[in-house]
């Protein structure tokens, strides 16, 4: 570091610091309220010391992972139905005027209405586990749809004048221009849903325990609730966190992955 | 494109003529009569330029002639090779900007119009590589767009219009946005490229320097709706150099073209 110029030195301290900083604040506020329980004698019902939480997530790690991996395949299952229902339903609007005016309003509705108003309706007519995939798929697909549909529409109209006038084909106008045209849209589309479709599953999760059958960790917080079990709502509370994190990391990078060579949204700014 | 006819060879006294517009006229759907009536003959070989203030209506004139748009009245006739069908019809389209696909690579935009007749790729990429080399690109295949100047952008734009080997070559202000060094070599590469393939070159701008160095004949247009001002045949040695460029027949020239080119712009505010 002290051997590069002053001004790349400075980039870099600061690059540092974005890193550095948020850990420093973590860090600090675990220990201030480490500090806070320990000193005050507050019991664990009222509120777990960061420690007990730890412990508690290596003590019920069997019950906790099984319940994080039936959440994270409720999320994957939402968001997969949320990205092909979303794309599909984007191409169809595409092709048509008459779909889009047609269904465009119904989507919205089904955006806006608050989804843990409905889960338990879905509760209702659908099995479980599957009113829990519904659910985190209507929270995750509209910005899909939305961000698809805004990427189908932002195609270079010089370029779609060339695919004319060379003859292009639908299929071929679809392939070769429309898709690699919306794909930073989609890709953008796809980061929301991804954390979009986690929230979906807990809250339908959160319906559905009420209800009792269901063993995500949604379900785990709720029950554990009922059971004054504190320590292990903060346990479930960190998995359901730390998956939501991993979750955007992963499409975040696919993102850049995909779009690295040429997007300006993925370039370095040293470029 | 209904009003598009092809007419190939045999043609009687129009077998000479590579695109003919006769009464051509385009009223914009609010009203706005954008063009004409316009009448054009350009023979085969011949290089023009449709030389007129902004929004005259040269390059809707142009696109009407590559069948992007399709006139209110008049026809448009644009002659066909016989035998096997071209892609683009026999029409190479360069427009304002590059109109590159920034995903992808050098070769595979300049291979975009032989991808979507169908040719084989074997085939095809020799046809890039012949295409490349003669705007001088041979070695940035595999670029991508935005690793390249405007110039070079351009050049792939052309090499990209030209790998179809088209009869025709239709140029929209193909180099208004590039500094004028770089645009003092592509027109002295675009001479040198049209004296060897002699492609009948309709060329739109705004520049009467550009106009006079490049084409045999400069069509000066009116303000809108465009109509045929006066044309103008730019008669010199060929092949033309920067001798030319400094020759006192040069200046005399764009004096004519420029003076012929006053009236359009009189009825105009002056901005």
């Amino acid at each position: 570091m002290s051997a590069v110029p002053a001004k790349t030195t400075g980039n870099g301290a600061l690059h540092a610091v974005r890193f550095v900083a948020p850990i420093v604040v973590f860090g600090a506020g675990l220990l201030a309220w480490e500090l806070v329980v320990r000193i005050k004698e507050i019991p664990p019902y009222v509120l777990p010391a960061p420690s007990a939480i730890f412990l508690t997530l290596i003590k019920d790690w069997a019950v906790l992972s099984q319940s994080l991996a039936t959440t994270l395949l409720t999320t994957l299952e939402g968001f997969i139905a949320a990205a092909i229902g979303g794309i599909a339903l984007a191409l169809l609007f595409n092709q048509s005027k008459w779909v889009e005016y047609s269904l465009f309003p119904y989507a919205v509705i089904l955006q806006v209405t608050p989804v843990i108003a409905i889960a338990p309706l879905l509760l209702i007519y659908l099995e479980q586990q599957t009113a829990v995939v519904v659910c985190a798929f209507i929270v995750a697909f509209f910005p899909v749809l939305s961000n698809t549909t805004l990427g189908l529409n932002s195609v270079d109209r010089n370029l779609a004048g060339l695919f004319q006038l060379y003859g292009a084909s639908p299929p071929q106008t679809l392939r070769f221009l429309k898709l690699p045209s919306a794909l930073p849209y989609i890709l953008g589309g796809l980061r929301i849903a991804g954390g979009l479709s986690l929230i979906g599953a807990v809250v339908a999760e959160i319906a559905a325990g009420t209800a009792g059958a269901g063993s995500g960790l949604a379900y785990r917080i709720a029950e554990s609730g009922y059971r004054l079990n504190i320590p292990r709502m903060f346990a479930a509370l960190l998995l359901l966190s730390l998956a939501g994190i991993v979750i955007y990391g992963l499409l975040a990078l696919v993102s850049h992955l995909v779009l690295r060579r040429w997007h300006e949204s993925a370039l370095g700014k040293d470029t | 494109m209904s009003d598009v006819s092809a007419s190939s060879g045999g043609d009687g006294g129009l077998s000479a003529l590579s695109v003919s517009l006769r009464a051509v006229t385009k009223v914009y759907d609010s009203g706005v009569m954008a063009l004409g009536p316009l009448d054009l003959a350009v023979r085969k070989g011949e290089f023009i330029s449709l030389l007129g203030p902004s929004g005259c209506g040269k390059s809707t004139a142009l696109r009407l002639i590559a069948g992007l748009a399709a006139s209110s009245s008049g026809t448009v006739r644009v002659a066909r090779h016989e035998g096997v069908p071209q892609p683009g019809h026999g029409i190479g389209f360069v427009f304002q900007e590059p109109t590159l696909m920034p995903w992808t690579s050098v070769r595979e935009n300049v291979r975009l119009p032989l991808k979507l007749a169908g040719v084989a790729k074997r085939e095809a990429n020799a046809r890039v590589d012949d295409a490349l080399a003669s705007v001088g690109l041979a070695d940035f295949a595999d670029a991508f767009p935005r690793e390249l100047s405007g110039g070079m952008k351009m050049r792939v734009s052309l090499a990209r219009a030209l790998v179809t080997d088209p009869d025709i070559l239709l140029m929209d202000e193909p180099f208004a946005a590039l500094d004028e060094i770089t645009r003092f070599r592509l027109n002295n590469d675009l001479l040198a490229l049209w004296r060897g393939l002699r492609k009948t070159v309709i060329f739109v701008t705004h520049s009467v320097f550009e106009s006079v160095y490049l084409s045999q004949r400069v069509v000066v247009m009116t303000a809108r709706p465009g109509r045929i001002q006066a044309d103008i045949r730019v008669e010199t040695v060929e092949p033309r150099g920067e001798a030319f460029r400094t020759s006192a027949a040069y200046a005399d020239y764009c004096r004519r073209v420029s003076a012929a080119l006053a009236p359009s712009y009189s009825g105009q505010a002056v901005l």
